[in-house]
């Protein structure tokens, strides 16, 4: 074929590209291109004496802001703020350890406690002991050196449907057959929160006692999906399953209510407030930052009470900020644990992989 | 050969239009997939010893994992082929109402999230193992559902171009109908069978959200292994032998298929205006009521199911999860109507890159010789390796001038996962063309441009549209890739608000996402009929 005939051929397929586009998809084309003023990608306006550095946070896709919170940050400082937000928080960690030195972004949020150790050991975070940690509760301050500084927490637990199911009062009644048998939880391989009720039951049972506990959940007829959604949204009769019993969080009840369709007063699904493990989420200024000085601006932001109070009607979690209030929605509908679950981060990291694979043989043998 | 060797033989001219069309395929696919391939086994391998790595490839359960990935997917295959061509047979050759629906509408499945697909398949394939893990049926019945758009589609459009006359006068000198298909029809579909095959075999290969969701995690494969070793456990060392494994079984498969298309490809002469039958006598009434029967069960009936969810509004039925999708969700960084627009831009930009790269590859590929059979394999690359050793590739490879941050990722990342079904339409097209006809036409004067207007354009303009509407299907549909190079809220495409919309509890959030689902679903069709209607009329020149 000579040059001039594939020429043709490709000024062909242009035009048919064209015409595909002004016959079939242009109107939703054009709502696009009217949108285009930002919400989480803020640069700093021409008003604005500030450095005229726009900042990159890197983070997992569960983040969320509302419209103006960043707009806020850049008014005050001429900092932009660029949201950079790909897969969930495993994949968030590995990307950072996996590109260190040369970093996607300037901060990243959202290495939770079961990470945490695996963050640290790599060294990707830079120190900052941001002087706003004043107002977060120093049990959430797990990282002692100041290089990951906790945003928010919640629990991890186990929830149940309030009218047509038994309603469990311990984990211990939970492993017995008739509860057993409508529980459906997550693979602790494949999801967050299967993890953390995998941790759960260690830090309950101890060591040497949770695989016995999983081994009555299982002969007890549990159910084990590979995501929270597949559980919730396919096992669970909220979501049109059979299971009464899911492993959630303690702030589901929040988004049952906020999210009901049609609206309701209070939530079909109640909270079982022992066994839940918690999960803080951490900041930190990723090393080779070419700004390490606006990092730190954006590190004392996101910990101060704007921000702050912005987390919990958008990720569904705890504020660590203990000044901030909360919104009304949680204060009447989330459920506050009193005796949460803790392991140590370093003592997480240096048995997951074992832990998850003798529960792999335990559950799924 | 000598069609090995060009340089000789070819003008000046020929010889650097032959190298035009193969160097924009190498340096595409050099720069969107080999480097970010080798960036990331360099810097995961890097002072792995060769013991280290030969211990790790010849573990039991690495055998284990490379079996069960290699039966599942050629049995997904096979089976897809059972029952993707009786399908592509009806819509090549009858005539019949709701026919070019039906064409349009396979290929839906393709483009459906599979957390969505997979409650329709769960309710199918009931929870009956151990702690409620499902047979290895409802991974193949999944595998089914979303390739069999490519077998109706690319077996179809190629089946429907064949001239009839020889299997018309094979029936009037006495051959029975199933003598002239298997003797006539079926050689001349050898080579486009092969090439769909291979398609939906590296599909099936690098499935990851059915094997895990339906599998469940005793059912592991190459694919969710590198993704376990890689992300949970951090040991990119065994995670890249296993995509090395990976890789080097499709370029072999690639070689191996490629080798079988050439030797069966064979000149078509002029393609007929294609004459469909009527349906008439028992026979064929029997026959195409049976098949359309199966293409309800197989596409209809889930499709069917997810309409009907989309459409449940509290107790009663009603369009309000559709209206929905215009209103801002806390939860989403931008309104799911604005995230289906970027999803549309990135399909445009992806079916018509992977479009021009494809023509321009499909040429190289059939007249390039050594280098062409370099791009055909190298082509079918990133449907055969994982989303995150390229995604981590990616990371790596793309430091140079930021480009990883680039927005334009996205869409590029789909093309080059659209090429190989340019490919797969084109290339069959383009080996059928009839060298005489090409000779014909110079001898009697016509300059090579008239030449590609007249003979060659009406043979592969169609074929090539099937392909660029599955490159617009695969970026409107993908999410395994993308959730690893999206950029936030400018790249925020509707698969990962379908994602984000089933992250929280509330009917109202999975009301938007599974109406959102059938939204995509046919604006897929859409594409695909809209790509493919102005068959008549249009000439290149």
């Amino acid at each position: 074929m000579r040059l001039s005939s594939l020429l043709g051929a490709s000024v062909l397929l242009l035009g048919a590209c064209g015409s595909a586009d002004s016959a079939g998809v242009e109107q939703p084309a054009t709502e696009t291109t009217q949108e285009s003023s930002g919400t989480t990608a803020v640069s700093p306006g021409p008003d604005n004496s500030g450095e005229g550095v726009t900042l990159t946070l890197v983070t997992h896709d569960s983040f969320a802001v509302s419209d103006g919170v960043f707009e806020a940050f850049t008014r005050e400082t001429g900092i932009g703020v660029e949201v950079v937000s790909a897969g969930d928080a495993g994949e968030v960690v590995a990307r950072a350890i996996l590109s260190a030195g040369k970093p996607e972004g300037d901060v990243l949020f959202g290495v939770d406690n079961t990470f945490l150790q695996r963050a640290l050991d790599a060294d990707i975070f830079e120190v900052y002991r941001s002087e706003f940690l004043a107002s977060i509760p120093d049990e959430l301050e797990l990282d002692q050196e100041w290089r990951a500084l906790p945003i928010d927490y919640g629990d991890v637990c186990v929830n149940y449907i309030l009218e047509g199911g038994l309603a469990p009062t311990s984990l211990d009644q939970l492993a017995t057959p008739d509860f057993a048998s409508q529980f459906v939880t997550m693979n602790p391989e494949s999801s967050s929160p299967g993890f953390a009720f995998l941790l759960a039951t260690i830090a309950t049972y101890g060591e040497d006692g949770w695989q016995d506990y999983w081994r009555k959940l299982t002969n007890g007829g549990v159910t084990i999906t590979a995501g929270w959604s597949e559980a919730y949204f396919g096992e669970f009769v909220q979501g049109g399953g059979d299971k009464t019993i899911v492993t959630s969080y303690a702030t589901s009840p929040v988004a049952e209510v906020l999210f009901a369709d049609p609206a309701v007063a209070t939530s079909p699904t109640g909270v079982l407030t022992e066994g839940c493990f918690r999960q803080i989420e951490f900041a930190g200024i990723l090393k080779g930052t070419e700004h390490p000085f606006e990092a730190e601006k954006l590190l004392d932001f996101m910990l101060d009470e704007t921000f702050q109070a912005d987390i919990p009607l958008n990720m569904f979690v705890f504020p660590a900020n203990s000044e901030v209030e909360l919104p009304t929605e949680f204060t009447d509908h989330a459920v506050q644990v009193d005796s949460p679950l803790f392991l140590d981060p370093a003592e997480i990291e240096a048995n997951r992989s074992r832990w998850t694979e003798e529960w792999t043989e335990i559950v799924l043998r | 050969m000598d069609r090995d060797r060009p340089a000789l033989i070819m003008s000046g001219r020929k010889y650097l239009v032959s190298n035009f069309s193969i160097v924009v395929p190498i340096v595409f696919l050099g720069v969107m997939v080999l480097w970010p391939l080798g960036a990331v086994l360099q810097r995961s391998l890097s002072g792995v010893g060769v013991q280290r790595v030969v211990e790790i490839a010849t573990r039991s359960s690495t055998r284990g994992i490379l079996w069960f990935t290699f039966w599942q997917a050629a049995l997904s295959t096979l089976l897809t082929l059972l029952i993707g061509l009786p399908i592509a047979h009806i819509l090549a050759r009858y005539r019949f109402v709701g026919r070019s629906m039906i064409r349009s509408i396979a290929v839906v499945p393709f483009v459906l999230p599979t957390v969505v697909v997979a409650a329709a398949f769960g309710s199918l394939f009931e929870r009956t193992g151990v702690a409620g893990q499902r047979t290895v049926w409802a991974i193949l019945g999944a595998h089914v559902f979303f390739n069999v758009a490519v077998v109706v589609r690319i077996v179809g459009g190629y089946w429907q171009g064949l001239d009839r006359s020889l299997e018309d006068a094979a029936s009037v000198l006495g051959a029975r109908p199933t003598q002239a298909f298997l003797r006539i029809t079926l050689p001349r579909l050898v080579g486009v069978i092969l090439g769909s095959g291979l398609l939906v075999f590296l599909f099936s290969f690098t499935s990851f959200g059915v094997i895990l969701i339906l599998g469940g995690p005793r059912r592991a494969t190459l694919e969710t292994e590198i993704y376990r070793y890689a992300i949970s456990r951090l040991e990119f060392d065994v995670a890249a032998v296993l995509a090395l494994i990976q890789l080097v079984i499709v370029v072999v498969l690639a070689m191996v298929s490629a080798r079988f298309q050439r030797s069966y490809a064979r000149g078509e002469g002029s393609r007929a205006k294609p004459r469909l039958l009527a349906v008439t006598g028992l026979r064929r009434r029997l026959h195409l009521g049976l098949v359309l029967g199966l293409t309800l069960v197989v596409i209809g009936l889930p499709l069917g199911s997810l309409i009907d969810r989309s459409l449940q509004v509290g107790d009663g039925y009603g369009l309000d999860n559709y209206s929905n999708l215009t209103e801002p969700v806390g939860l989403l960084p931008t309104s799911a109507i604005r995230a289906l627009g970027i999803s549309l831009e990135f399909a445009f930009v992806a079916a018509c890159i992977a479009g021009l790269v494809g023509l321009a590859a499909a040429v190289g590929i059939v007249r390039g010789g050594r280098l062409g059979r370099v791009v055909e394999a190298a082509s079918l690359v990133p449907l055969g390796v994982s989303a995150v050793t390229l995604g981590l590739g990616y990371l790596l490879a793309f430091t140079v001038m930021d480009f990883r941050r680039s927005i334009w990722l996205v869409p590029l990342a789909h093309e080059v996962m659209g090429l190989p079904f340019v490919l797969a339409a084109v290339v069959p097209a383009l080996r059928s063309v009839d060298s005489r006809l090409r000779d014909a036409a110079s001898a009697l004067g016509a300059s090579p441009t008239r030449i590609v207007a007249t003979v060659e354009w009406p043979l592969i303009r169609k074929p090539l549209m099937t392909g660029a509407g599955f490159a617009a299907a695969i970026s409107m549909g993908e999410f395994g890739a993308t959730s690893f190079v999206s950029r936030g809220k400018d790249s925020f495409t509707a698969p990962l608000a379908i994602f984000r919309l089933l992250s929280q509890p509330g009917d109202l959030l999975r009301g938007q996402a599974i109406a959102l689902s059938v939204v995509v679903g046919v604006i897929v069709a859409g594409i695909a009929a809209t790509l493919e209607r102005q068959r008549d009329g249009v000439t290149l020149l």
